[in-house]
């Protein structure tokens, strides 16, 4: 017995739709065999994991805190990975970001006024954005893997940030704590329904950001662009479209909405910077992007999704006892399925008994 | 400086050059044979973890040695049904089992969380070890030092002596011309993952047993992202990974020596130089396009899809 793939003439429509359901199921399955495993009633754990969270308002809230993030970060991500550029340093975009947006009511604490908070954001979109530039850069002019140094400059951003809370923005009345002054009333970012809960205005620049990239991405010549180029920068360059530029562009775009997360968490979730300011929102965020098909009404839900599962690991913690771990797990393993389900889209699997080779086909990514 | 200060520095570099220099080595073979696995640093914590469980449960370092070789060897195994047999893009497949790695390690390795480990002894040879200078450097290391010179040497014997390197390499250049010349790619590309997914659990092992020996979260630190960056750095060839692997060493080690030494630097600028130098070495070699191209395995990240 083998497993054989056959290439369908077109993607499957059904597939394509269903796909992202399907991982899920299947990553609650062996999340269930996991906790079956580690002894807990598998039930109950899927239970406290997945609905319990959504059974009460503040708990919600916090489901928009944790999806604003990674909703803005993940859509970026599908500019980058949809023209074939794989920016893994968002979590980096993020830091800086937020440290740009930062410097506002940390080194000028006696600025007022309601145009604050806009300006951090604008801020901080600007310095996630120059951060992405720099591995965008070394990718056109010096053909640099985009991979690794952008992951490298995630390193440098977590030290970056530790250096300066510990001591040029060290709250001088902190108690030797690293961390800045808390924000001012000014430049923190309000509270939609604070009667009920902590969702920030972040979760607005989400829902803003998830329709301009939908219209970007396939009703602009832009998204055209990125599209082509993407499946091929050889017949991009033919139709005119210039693969350096997109470079710049898709990271540039990716890096802006990763500053825009940062320091709306820090403005919105946090109020001060401290030595960690992300639980690897710019990782899960990769999973998010691909759990919604690099699509944005897709990672809209995706982001939701994902949220659920790092509060699923704060409640099955309380509840019954297993360690808050679990979500990373989930995490990886949701996108492995999710990987799994995709070559449904694009093969037909079959088992067969024995296969004689006859001739070979190979497939480029 | 005295030279037993100079001795002892040298020492740390190979210790800390050595996990670099074997996640690369098997980085390198898969490679070679066209497969692009970014999971190194997800196998390579995984090995940390298994390294000391098993250390802990056998009350032997070579127990850890065993059982994080075999971790590691199962855990690439995972890439390998989605990448190769299921044929997923290698990218996201491979950064799934970076993240998936970096969880379960966390979670396994909780309970481990401030315990004392086993410390790997180093080899002690009467009479040579003694030697001055020479003795403690090549005589007096741990033996998972002498493992990775041996992986090097024979790497690059089998990729470049033997008939299965060279069918190896042949499937990295051009997977559709050897599969039809009978070369099975999918197996071939199988064992080639194992042996990478093997060699970044020794790699783990090295961490959590001889470098420090101790669990802590992600505690591999990025070394996984680097030996994938020492790859490109060596162009494909296994003695250039040794030199690269112990530039690098050199790097890491010279932030506790600066230290030392009372140079006024922010220990977080120290830190980030082996992640900045990273980026600097790429740059300069991926510039020069002549050299990259030359050993660059031509199928490489490419899915291959037999058609029967």
């Amino acid at each position: 017995m083998r497993l054989e793939l056959e290439k369908r003439g077109e993607h499957s429509a059904m597939f394509s739709a269903i796909s992202p359901i399907i991982a899920v199921a299947v990553t609650a399955l062996l999340g269930a065999l996991m906790f079956a495993a580690l002894g807990k009633p598998p039930l109950q754990a899927l239970y406290s994991y997945f609905i319990e969270p959504l059974t009460e308002v503040w708990s919600i809230h916090e489901l928009l805190v944790k999806a604003t993030p990674l909703i803005l970060i993940a859509l970026g991500l599908a500019f980058c990975f949809r023209s074939n550029n794989w920016n893994i340093g968002a979590e980096g975009q993020f830091i800086i970001g937020a440290m740009a947006g930062s410097i506002i009511p940390v080194m000028f604490p006696d600025l007022r006024g309601p145009w604050i908070v806009p300006a951090m954001m604008i801020c901080g979109m600007i310095g996630g954005g120059l951060y992405a530039f720099i591995p965008a850069v070394l990718k056109a002019r010096f053909n640099t893997n985009e991979i690794l140094s952008s992951l490298m400059l995630v390193y440098v951003a977590e030290l970056f940030l530790d250096w300066t809370i510990r001591g040029p923005w060290r709250d001088p009345d902190g108690f030797g704590f690293p961390q800045t002054q808390r924000f001012h009333a000014d430049a923190i970012l309000p509270e939609m329904f604070s009667a009920s809960g902590r969702a920030h205005f972040g979760f607005v620049f989400a829902i803003l950001a998830t329709l301009v990239a939908w219209y970007v991405l396939s009703k602009t010549m832009k998204g055209f662009e990125i599209r082509v180029l993407g499946e091929s920068a050889r017949a991009g360059g033919f139709a005119g479209f210039n693969a350096k530029r997109m470079i710049i562009f898709a990271f540039v775009v990716s890096g802006a909405l990763a500053g825009l997360a940062g320091i709306s968490e820090v403005s919105g979730a946090i109020g001060q910077l401290r030595p960690s300011i992300s639980p690897g929102y710019g990782f899960t965020a990769i999973i998010v992007a691909f759990l919604g098909r690099l699509n944005p009404a897709g990672i809209f839900a995706a982001g939701l999704v994902l949220a659920l599962s790092y509060l699923g690991g704060e409640a099955a913690q309380i509840s019954i006892g297993v360690s808050d771990k679990v979500a990373s797990v989930f995490q990886g393993i949701l996108l492995f399925t999710v990987l799994a389900c995709d070559t449904l889209i694009r093969y037909r699997v079959r088992l067969r008994s024995s296969a004689p080779a006859l001739a070979p086909e190979s497939v480029a990514p | 400086m005295t030279p037993e200060v100079i001795v002892s520095i040298i020492a740390t570099v190979m210790t800390a050059a050595t996990p670099l220099l074997i996640a690369a080595t098997g980085e390198l073979v898969v490679e070679r044979a066209g497969v692009l696995n970014l999971g190194v640093e997800g196998m390579m914590v995984v090995g940390a973890v298994a390294g000391f469980a098993g250390a802990q449960l056998t009350g032997n370092a070579w127990g850890g040695v065993g059982l994080a070789i075999a971790c590691g060897a199962a855990f690439s195994l995972l890439f390998g049904i989605l990448a190769l047999t299921l044929a997923t893009n290698q990218v996201a497949t491979g950064l799934s089992l970076t993240l998936l790695g970096l969880g379960v390690s966390g979670m396994v390795g909780e309970a481990f969380i401030g315990q004392p480990g086993v410390k790997m002894a180093s080899v002690n040879i009467p009479g040579l070890s003694d030697l001055p200078i020479v003795g403690p450097l090549l005589f007096g290391q741990d033996p998972i030092f002498y493992i990775s010179i041996a992986l090097v040497v024979g790497v690059s014997w089998f990729l470049f002596k033997t008939r299965a390197g060279l069918q190896l390499r042949a499937i990295g250049n051009n997977h559709g011309s050897a599969h039809a010349l009978g070369i099975r790619v999918i197996t071939v590309r199988y064992l080639a993952v194992m042996f990478g997914g093997a060699c970044a659990g020794l790699a783990g092992a090295q961490l959590s047993l001889v470098y420090t020996p101790q669990w802590t979260e992600d505690m591999t630190a990025g070394r996984g992202w680097i030996a994938l960056a020492l790859v490109v750095f060596a162009s494909w060839r296994p003695g250039r990974v040794l030199i690269g692997a112990y530039l690098f060493g050199a790097v890491t080690i010279a932030q506790f020596h600066a230290q030392a030494f009372g140079v006024a630097i922010p220990s977080q600028l120290l830190s980030a130089l082996p992640y900045v130098s990273t980026i600097v070495v790429l740059v300069l070699i991926s510039a020069n396009r002549r050299m990259t191209m030359q050993n660059t395995p031509a199928a490489l990240g490419k899915t291959f899809v037999p058609d029967h």
